[in-house]
């Protein structure tokens, strides 16, 4: 008989209502976990500042992303009008004063990439997209896109410990406390 | 009703655009003077169909007007799909479609480029960025909804595809934190845009020197126009969905009482745009403007303008009465009105103009030949089949976002109900807004 060790991906625990786990949130960031996250099927007001997380980075890519939009649109029309094929179509300059005829391609293409940015930034800093997660393993995290509210407590974290996070957990007013596996390599 | 709506998909897109393909443009009843006819208006309708998705998907959300939650999905998947049905017509215009790759930025087999001054390589990039924003915006709005279907799904071949489209969502507050902003990005990218779409159609005709066109009222007035159309095609649609699905507790009057009042109020600013290109035309003092506007009234294409301004002017007065904004069968006969208004909005700035240019050797009366009429058909039947599609197999509404406006969600709610000795509940203010459901509540 062979036994297969498993790695431990964490603990997940339940709460009762948005209200307990806003508040079981500020005392696991006061307890200073940092791999760890509160789990529900719509977004919570305040829950950002209750988990101490920061403002989300993505308006700062998206911005680069507009931004090399607009140079790409620039250059596109810039190169094929002025540059390498100077047509005279209804008597419209072929220089640089044909910027303003460029205009609108160029808010179009600004448009176009931090739209891009912002789909493919998103999944990026989500991690996303991924079939499987440890998480999805145990059946009473179906309903976290239902009508649960979970905390997990990763054991990666330095603060985590076998018996400590367990009771830590049931302390703050989690119930249905399981451990959850990492599937087998 | 898919079944039929599916035939006649399939009869008018697939087979008029056969005959089309196989035959060439000269099917449609346009003539060497009235290039665009029919084509180009169901284009400009369509896309204007659109518009009312991204308004109440972005700009209402912006306005953090709460109401929209339970219609953005809808309107959003309307958009997309009235977006395909215009798409059509452009591509399969250009008479070959299989040159239709022209329209990109791609050099031909001359080394000649696409002329980046003309409006319509500007139309290309708008409608393309249009669409492309447009889906991303839905399907990102989408996921978590996936991921709660997913995770009610029996394991099978369902559950597998629900998973696959749902990116393997977790809900964790570490996703919805930048979800949460990637949606208001789209929402402040979706604004702008949707606003240049219609002006940059409007502007295939407002940058040609043609009377009747050449006017600087077009954007603003194309794109309220747009949103006075597509929020009647939203009310054409949703109204029965509501009844057939039972959505009554989600789509409540009060939505319903909203959209008719922003279709009275975008319907006077159409009215206001009519009246004032006619002062212009007669400000102007040029002969031929006045013309074309006395053309167009008293021209032969009299009942087009009769129709355009008794449907989207007039009709949507009734609108002032509550009474009229609380009865299902007066709003829905007036969305019909504005939907076929609209069309006929369209018509008239495209085919009586064409129909009478600066050379008497130019004019000409047009009627469309069956086939134009046929492929309309069909791409009314075309997009009632992608809706019905997804009435059927998505989330048609916004699961997450409803559930944030229940009081219940508010992370205070605990709190301030540890008493509730005397039976009231006490809701934060910021969702003091919403409407009432059966408990009374007390503002804090």
């Amino acid at each position: 008989m062979s036994t297969t060790r498993k790695k431990v991906y964490g603990y997940l625990a339940e709460f009762k209502s948005a209200s307990a786990l806003y508040k079981a949130a500020e005392k696991v960031r006061d307890a200073g976990f940092t791999k760890w996250d509160c789990y529900s099927s719509y977004p919570i007001h305040g829950l950002d500042k209750a988990m101490g997380l920061k403002r989300s980075i993505l308006p700062y890519l998206v911005f680069f992303g507009g931004m090399t939009g607009t140079i790409t649109a620039f250059l596109l029309a810039y190169t094929t009008q002025v540059v390498i094929y100077p047509t005279v179509v209804q008597a419209k300059p072929t220089n640089f004063f044909t910027l303003p005829a460029f205009f609108p391609i160029m808010f179009e293409l600004t448009i176009l990439f931090s739209g891009f940015t912002t789909l493919f930034g998103l999944l990026g800093l989500m991690k996303l997209p991924r079939y499987n997660h440890p998480l999805f393993a145990s059946k009473q995290f179906e309903r976290a896109t239902d009508d649960g509210f979970f905390i997990a407590l990763e054991a990666r974290d330095p603060k985590f410990s076998a018996t400590g996070t367990k009771e830590f957990l049931a302390e703050i007013g989690g119930s249905s406390i399981e451990l959850i596996e990492e599937e087998p390599a | 009703m898919f079944i039929p709506s599916t035939l006649i998909a399939l009869l008018g897109v697939g087979g008029g655009l056969s005959l089309l393909v196989s035959t060439g443009v000269g099917v449609w009843g346009m003539t060497n003077t009235v290039f665009w006819g029919w084509d180009i208006t169901n284009f400009v309708f369509w896309i204007g169909i659109g518009h009312a998705g991204t308004l109440i998907s972005a700009i209402l959300f912006l306005t953090r007007q709460n109401w929209r939650t339970s219609i953005n999905r809808a309107a959003e998947a309307m958009t997309i799909f009235a977006v395909c049905c215009a798409g059509i017509f452009p591509a399969f215009h250009v008479g070959r479609v299989w040159m239709a790759w022209f329209l990109a930025p791609i050099p031909n087999a001359n080394a000649i480029w696409q002329n980046f001054k003309s409006p319509l390589l500007w139309d290309v990039f708008a409608v393309s960025t249009y669409f492309t924003v447009s889906l991303i915006f839905w399907f990102l709005g989408m996921v978590p909804d996936l991921a709660t279907i997913r995770d009610r799904a029996k394991p099978g071949l369902r559950k597998m595809l629900y998973g696959i489209f749902a990116l393997g969502w977790r809900g964790g507050n570490r996703q919805w934190s930048h979800y949460e902003m990637a949606y208001l990005l789209l929402a402040a990218l979706s604004t702008p845009l949707v606003l240049s779409v219609h002006s940059v159609v409007s502007f295939d005709f407002a940058t040609s020197v043609v009377p009747g066109w050449h006017t600087t009222i077009f954007p603003p007035y194309f794109v309220a126009g747009a949103v006075f159309g597509g929020f009647a095609m939203v009310l054409t649609i949703m109204i029965p969905a509501r009844a057939i699905y039972g959505l009554h507790d989600m789509i409540t009057m009060k939505h319903i009482e909203n959209m008719a009042k922003i279709i009275l109020l975008t319907g006077t600013i159409v009215g206001y745009a009519y009246l004032m290109e006619l002062f212009v035309a007669f400000y102007s003092g040029a002969i031929y403007e006045m013309e074309a506007f006395k053309y167009r009234i008293t021209g032969p294409y009299w009942w087009a303008y009769l129709a355009m301004m008794s449907c989207n002017v007039i009709s949507p007065q009734v609108f002032w009465f509550k009474k009229c904004r609380e009865n299902l069968w007066v709003i829905m006969a007036v969305s019909m009105a504005v939907n076929v208004g609209m069309w006929f909005e369209r018509f008239v700035i495209i085919v009586t103009t064409l129909a009478r240019m600066w050379l008497p050797g130019d004019w000409k009366y047009y009627t469309a030949s069956p086939f134009e009429i046929i492929l309309f058909v069909g791409t009314i039947g075309m997009f009632l089949m992608l809706f019905l599609l997804f009435l059927k197999f998505l989330p048609c509404i916004n699961i997450a976002e409803v559930k944030w406006t229940l009081r219940e969600s508010d992370p205070h709610f605990d709190d301030l109900n540890d008493h509730p000795d005397d039976g009231t509940v006490k809701i934060p203010a910021y969702q003091a807004e919403l409407p009432e459901t059966t408990d009374k509540g007390t503002t804090v």
